[in-house]
């Protein structure tokens, strides 16, 4: 039996870990310093229909046990992940999760379409929580009944089950995940990051160049684990949890609040090689759980 | 290739003000490639600071498998690599990026080094390589102010060196660009490490001749990964610092 081994929609997980999109970019800086096949999955940056550039420089501030980024969604657009990203991820015994983001409905209904075409894309993830483009992205993701529209529009097209990825830029958290799966939602990726800004001591000024960013890394972890405990209470499609994932202990914590697996974002950055090490030490942590198999850890927190 | 390592610290000591010069030992040295290749350091095995920090690599000492870092600690993560004493272990990421093309220059021709500042390290080691092979180096060193001004008997022992200081407190007084206007330009190669502004003052002065320039941005990963580090070229298109460069031919970034 493999004991980390699990099944959700469109994806056979050999182990609950998966490098989260937009830290792992498509996957070939990682390739370089270790087996990508190890891993359960890979969520790849998020793709437009079209070239991205995305912002202007400074794009990250590091904040306490966190960071702030900005980088704006910049990605080589659906043809250059079609034909070079994709293509170069096959040699690699991995399902490949497509973050699929856009401006309007159209551009998410032209990304999922022709990407779930993709021979290693198992699943797709819907960026409708990206807080740092003008347009498009969150403005998807705060409001239940647009959400609930734009996964039916894509739910139409998608050869592969379709997650969506939530904004905790909201009231209601619960409120948005249980219209995406009254959308037919096949699961749910949470959370993306927080908005926040820094700024600069001696202007006064944002450090960032966008003004606003993204915050991740340990310091949110704590309303990722209650996000998802409120979420996976109140809807019967899986979760895969993350925020400030960096270690084995928050894989079990995720799991525990109700995740069915976890994704590493900004670990990534710090230790390239946090993904694999997790992976590696899960199996001991399950014997000091006393417990025969990952799955038995799902939303231990309900259990009252 | 890159490796993770966690190096012994072998010496440490401050050089200027607020400038410390770091030996560490460990088998990345071995992978070092080309001068104006970088580290990527965990200053603190805790969350905070949570990033590495990237430094230059100033000399290497294959045989003995050590190298020498020189950066400035004025920022929490530096001051706390500055605390570091020899025997402990420091967690290093690297070597990164591409580093100075040696080989772009010939024995008996002659390259210009003009550094700024904490730009100015790589160049030390891209000076030992390049005289090693028989290049005859000028060094052109600018700093804000006497205190801070490091290494001139170093690269005065490799070649022709000139200090010049912001504030006149050492050698020529102003910019960089106050020598080199004074300079023979009849040389092969010019390389450049330092602040956007004198990369830009140092390219312009030297339009048409075959220079690299090494230049720095705010990083994220340090690997390609991220897109924190991203600067745009002059047709338009970004390219990563940390894993395109962080050296490019002159004429490539649109400064």
């Amino acid at each position: 039996m493999n004991r980390l081994a699990f099944e959700l929609p469109g994806l056979q997980l050999k182990n609950p870990i998966m490098p989260a999109s937009g830290c792992f970019g498509f996957g070939k800086e990682y390739g370089g310093l270790y087996d990508l096949s190890l891993l359960g999955a890979i969520m790849i940056k998020a793709t437009t229909p079209e070239t991205r550039l995305g912002n202007p420089t400074p794009r990250v501030a590091e904040t306490a046990a966190g960071m702030l980024n900005a980088i704006g969604l910049q990605n080589p657009g659906l043809p250059g992940v079609l034909e070079n990203e994709l293509p170069w991820l096959e040699q690699f015994d991995v399902p490949i999760i497509a973050n699929v983001a856009g401006t309007e409905t159209a551009d998410y209904v032209e990304v999922a379409k022709e990407i779930s075409k993709a021979p290693n894309v198992k699943a797709l993830e819907l960026n409708i929580s990206c807080p740092n483009v003008k347009a498009g992205g969150i403005t998807f993701g705060t409001d239940p009944q647009v959400a609930k529209e734009l996964t039916k529009a894509v739910k139409a097209v998608a050869a592969v089950p379709v997650y969506i990825k939530l904004s905790p830029n909201v009231t209601d958290i619960v409120s948005i995940a249980q219209a995406v799966e009254a959308g037919g939602a096949d699961g749910i990726t949470m959370i993306n990051t927080l908005i926040g800004m820094r700024l600069d001591q001696k202007t006064g000024r944002p450090v960032i160049a966008n003004g606003t960013g993204g915050l991740s890394g340990p310091a949110v972890k704590p309303v990722a684990i209650r996000m998802v405990y409120e979420v996976s209470k109140a809807v019967r499609i899986p979760i895969i949890g993350m925020g400030g994932v960096t270690e084995t202990a928050d894989v079990i914590d995720f799991l525990s609040a109700g995740a069915s697996a976890v994704a590493v974002g900004t670990a990534n950055f710090v230790n390239p090689f946090v993904c694999p090490q997790i992976i590696e030490e899960l199996p001991a942590k399950l014997d000091e759980l006393g417990v025969d198999h990952i799955s038995e850890l799902i939303g231990r927190s309900h259990r009252l | 290739m890159i490796i993770q390592d966690r190096m012994k610290v072998i010496s440490q000591r401050q050089i200027a003000h607020h400038i410390f010069e770091m030996t560490l030992s460990g088998n990345l040295v071995g992978e070092i490639s080309s001068p104006g290749q970088f580290v990527h350091i965990r200053v603190a095995d805790s969350f905070e600071p949570l990033l590495r920090r990237p430094i230059s690599i100033a000399s290497i000492d294959t045989e003995a498998g050590e190298m020498t870092i020189i950066y400035r600690a004025e920022g929490r993560g530096t001051t706390l690599l500055s605390e570091k004493r020899p025997g402990d272990e420091v967690d290093v990421l690297g070597p990164l990026g591409n580093g100075f093309p040696v080989e772009e220059t010939a024995a008996g021709e002659t390259a210009v080094l003009v550094g700024g500042g904490i730009g100015v390290p790589p160049l030390y080691e891209l000076s030992k390589q390049l005289t090693a092979k028989g290049v005859t180096c000028i060094h052109v060193l600018g700093f804000q102010s006497e205190n801070v001004v490091f290494y001139e008997e170093e690269f005065t022992k490799l070649g022709e060196t000139y200090i010049v200081t912001v504030d006149g407190t050492l050698g020529t007084a102003g910019f960089v660009t106050n020598v080199l206007e004074k300079l023979d330009k009849d040389f092969a190669t010019y390389y450049s490490c330092g602040p956007m502004p004198m990369l830009n003052a140092v390219q312009q002065m030297y339009e048409g001749k075959k220079g690299f320039l090494s230049f720095e941005q705010r990083m994220g990963c340090g690997i390609g990964a991220c897109f924190a580090c991203i600067c745009q070229t002059t047709d338009k298109v970004y390219i990563k610092v940390c894993s395109d460069g962080p050296v490019f031919p002159a004429g490539v970034v649109a400064i």
